[in-house]
């Protein structure tokens, strides 16, 4: 069982309040990723269901079980720090066993848990290595391996990926979501990387400044923003925004078109506009544009192969039922 | 990267180096030399560099005469016992500092540095007077207290600098992982710690072993330590080049041997960290 | 970062220290005032009653107190100044790339774990006596005169004395603070065309100044309170009588201690306008 709530849980430093009062619920076996820009709050307030900090106010249940005055190791959690926090003068081995070490449970029991949760994460040749001899990528399966022998309740990730190279990251990404649908235990995961929250999250928590900006599945936020912020947030390329007269015409203060969501043409379309940068990935490409009487340039997706170059003239169409449409402070025109 | 030199330049810095090296180096080995002469061969004009006969009748005559081994016993115990006393109050302050940090650490901190530049004769009499009082004077536990004191803001510097770069993540995860704050302390802390609690231990024990302030104006006869037995040659009398040179031998010894493992440490200890 | 019960227990694990220090610094340090506003001989009739500010008045005005000034500015200045020059240089010269580095380094490290009173009076005897010394081989061996170092240059061989204890100390932090010098700063300024001498002033030098204004602060608080090296050299006479040893004979050689104490508060003043720029530095330096 892994479902935690949080009701008008708030947390200050001092005189400054990081976290408003917010309530969230987490069901059990959810994958939940919290993500947002750096100082967001999102890593405070995965310390604040750990037990790592104190809440300020409001109330954390972890199973329908007050646990805001329990301590961390109390409350059935494990956590997959961002530096991995491996103990350094221990082996693998040792490292792994440690949470089963302090729970008192005996040598045996702890060597068949040990050995297999080695064996799901690949670790069992490297058991009497210290993680000074282990690469990124191995240390952080030691720091999942921790984290599982202890069978918790809910798994608590910090950035746990942020220190490993792109290829690896990528490997990596695959094995947490494979381990989550194996376990089927929740799983809370912070990044501020929004690829991360869309390929693995059930469901994301965007916040900013502390605030949860929007709760939902990775389509829902990105078919239905709730606001400019989650709209430009989630999405890469990151969204196009327009002001002014164009936007006046959808009946909004600002309306949003998303790269994929604009047709680029040679000849025709409603925008007319010159070729900046272009970005050939191979599958697509992205061209930069500035269109005459926007503000901003634009970024459209066209496919792999098209021959347009910096100077040349571009025609934009956007697909109409795809336009996100905000008021003057930035919410979602329905 | 650093770039390769020519062999020749690297000779030449060879050699240069190493005559720089052993003419700072050479009062020193000059007077372990000196310690292996006769008397007659320590005054030697033109004096002798190696040729001359080698014998240890100097070490027995000052062991002998001054009783060397109580001055060294006494040393042992004053800087041991104030290190040891020292890292005993300082480990869970340093601790606490380091791993809890509130507004006022900082400050704290620099009070207790600033303790540290105190000028000793500033407060001489005073202590001079409690010592009477307390019937101190010429004891080896006195010492042990004044010598913690005057090094314990340079034990919880130095601590404090070791702990701050064990990372806080670690003892989160311990926490995570079930250990209580006592478990924490000995499995995680404790071993991770060890290396940085021995440089501690080791400068601090030199430190206390050469100093020559208080060592040498609150002792008289009993807990006179080897900083106290040296300067009892201060006034010569006859031949004594080569003993001298043997009671200094035996006094920089066992320290020029621990200060060589110690020279890491040294820079970050006698800086309060300021450099590393 | 940390719960209310971790901060109480912190509070309790730090109190050990935070008291034994305080009352190390406060006790003594009451006494030291209260005295120095007494006439107080010891040994000759006891507490004379309250006197004002006679004591610190007749520190600084008898003879004997710009003379102690004196030799402590010549030894702090001459040992800062030989000991800060040569130390960069002999930086330098360790920094290169060489055989037998590591042996080398201990080799000019090793005078700093002499004990003061070793070699104090290792060189008083071995080096500096006028008849058997060393210095009087050398220079009989020239054709000269020998000279009797510690009463006619007792300046210069006291500096010379304390300058040999603290050079490696000077040396060590220097070297630490070159070998953490970014090298590529050193390549782009050759790319840029600075020769030698100029990668050392432009690049270098500014690089170390931290470390030196550290060795200068930390060795002048050490420098101030030179004690053992002229205590067996020469007992303060020839003129090397510096302030630390001054307040040492009013206190415990002629017991005078009400004057005694009055020249202590005089040289904990001095000591913690030092101690301020020092503190500046290494606290600036706890924030980084």
């Amino acid at each position: 069982m892994g479902r935690i709530v949080l009701e008008k849980v708030s947390k200050s430093f001092g005189d400054v309040e990081v976290i408003p009062p917010l309530d969230l619920e987490i069901n059990d076996g959810e994958f939940v990723v919290f993500v947002g820009p750096s100082g967001c709050g999102k890593s405070t307030l995965l310390r604040l269901i750990a037990g790592l900090e104190d809440v300020s106010g409001g109330r954390i249940l972890i199973d329908d079980q007050d646990a805001t005055a329990v301590p961390p190791a109390k409350r059935g959690l494990a956590m997959v720090f961002q530096s991995y926090a491996l103990y350094p003068h221990m082996t693998v081995r040792k490292n792994i066993a440690f949470p089963l070490r302090m729970a008192g449970l005996d040598k045996a029991e702890q060597d068949r848990r040990v050995e297999q949760a080695a064996e799901v994460l690949n670790l069992t040749d490297y058991l009497d290595r210290r993680p000074g001899q282990l690469s990124g990528g191995q240390r952080q399966r030691v720091a999942i391996g921790r984290a599982i022998v202890r069978e918790p309740a809910a798994f608590l990730f910090d950035e746990p990926l942020s220190n490993l190279d792109a290829a690896l990251r990528v490997g990596m990404r695959l094995e947490i979501s494979e381990l989550h649908n194996r376990l089927g235990t929740t799983m809370i995961y912070v990044t501020h990387d929004q690829v991360e929250a869309m390929t693995m999250a059930d469901k994301i928590v965007v916040l900013q400044a502390g605030v949860i900006e929007q709760v939902g599945s990775p389509l829902e936020l990105y078919r239905a923003p709730r606001n400019k912020f989650v709209a430009g947030f989630i999405g890469s390329p990151k969204m196009n925004f327009i002001e002014g007269p164009e936007a006046e015409k959808h009946g909004a203060h600002t309306i949003g078109v998303r790269p994929e969501h604009i047709a680029a043409s040679p000849s025709e379309g409603l925008w007319k506009g010159t070729v900046g940068v272009s970005e050939h990935l191979g599958s697509d490409t992205f061209f930069h544009v500035h269109v005459d009487g926007f503000a901003e340039p634009m970024t459209v997706r066209a496919g792999g192969e098209v021959g347009l170059r910096h100077g040349d003239t571009i025609h934009l169409t956007p697909e109409e039922d795809k336009i996100h449409r905000f008021d003057a402070a930035g919410l979602r025109i329905a | 990267m650093a770039r390769t030199v020519t062999t020749p330049r690297k000779l030449i810095n060879t050699a240069f180096a190493w005559a720089v090296g052993l003419l700072i180096f050479f009062p020193i080995l000059w007077t372990i030399l000196t310690s292996f002469k006769t008397e007659a061969q320590a005054i030697a004009s033109p004096p002798i560099f190696l040729n001359f006969d080698w014998t240890l009748e100097n070490y027995a005559v000052v062991q002998e005469r001054s009783n060397y081994t109580r001055f060294l016993w006494n040393s042992i115990i004053i800087a041991g016992g104030s290190t040891l006393l020292g890292v005993i109050v300082a480990v869970p302050a340093a601790w606490a500092m380091a791993f809890v940090p509130s507004a006022r650490t900082k400050d704290i901190l620099l009070w207790m540095l600033s303790t540290k530049m105190l000028p000793a004769v500033g407060v001489l009499y005073p202590i001079y007077l409690l010592f009477i009082q307390l019937g101190l004077l010429d004891s080896r536990a006195g010492l042990v207290v004044v010598l913690m004191l005057i090094n314990l803001p340079i034990i919880v510097w130095m601590l404090y600098t070791y702990f701050r770069e064990i990372p806080g993540d670690i003892l989160e995860a311990a926490r995570m992982d079930g250990a209580t704050l006592k478990e924490e302390i000995l499995y995680i802390l404790t071993p991770m710690a060890v290396p940085g609690i021995a440089s501690t231990v080791l400068l601090n024990f030199i430190l206390a072993w050469n100093e020559a302030f208080w060592t040498l104006n609150l002792t008289a006869v009993d807990a006179a330590p080897l900083t106290a037995f040296i300067a009892s040659y201060s006034s010569p009398e006859g031949l004594f080049f080569a003993k001298l040179s043997a009671a200094s031998t035996m006094a920089i010894a066992p320290i020029l041997i621990l200060g060589w493992f110690s020279q890491k440490q040294l820079v970050r200890g006698l800086t309060f960290g300021a450099v590393k | 970062m940390a719960t209310q019960h971790s901060r109480s227990v912190a509070r309790l694990m730090m109190a050990p220290a935070v008291v034994l220090l305080l009352g190390w610094m406060l006790v003594p340090l009451t006494m030291t005032l209260y005295f120095s506003f007494k006439k107080y001989l010891p040994l000759r009739g006891g507490d004379l009653g309250w006197v004002g500010f006679d004591n610190y008045v007749r520190f600084v005005t008898s003879s004997s107190f710009w003379p102690a000034v004196q030799a402590t500015l010549v030894i702090v200045g001459g040992v800062l100044a030989i000991t800060v020059v040569l130390g960069i240089l002999l930086a330098l010269l360790l920094d290169q790339p060489m055989w037998g580095q590591g042996v080398v380094r201990i080799l000019v490290i090793a005078p700093f774990f002499v004990m003061p009173t070793v070699s104090a009076l290792v060189w008083k005897n071995m080096f500096m006596d006028p008849v058997n010394g060393l210095f009087a081989h050398l220079w009989r061996f020239f054709g000269a005169e020998p000279i009797s170092w510690l009463s006619e240059a007792s300046m210069p061989s006291i500096v010379m004395i304390v300058s040999w204890q603290w050079l490696p100390f000077a040396t060590l932090i220097l070297l630490t603070a070159i070998q953490s010098l970014d090298s590529e700063q050193l390549e782009a300024a050759e790319m840029d065309g600075a020769p030698p001498l100029k990668r050392f002033f432009f690049i270098i030098l500014p690089h170390l100044s931290r470390a030196i204004t550290i060795v200068i602060l930390i060795q002048t608080i050490f420098l101030l309170s030179i004690f053992a090296e002229i205590f067996v050299t020469t007992g303060g006479a020839f003129g090397t009588r510096t302030l630390t040893y001054l307040i040492y004979q009013r206190v415990l050689e002629s017991q005078n201690v009400g004057l005694g104490s009055a020249g202590g508060v005089y040289a904990i003043i001095l000591a913690n306008i030092v101690a301020i720029f020092l503190m500046r530095i290494v606290g600036k330096n706890l924030d980084a």
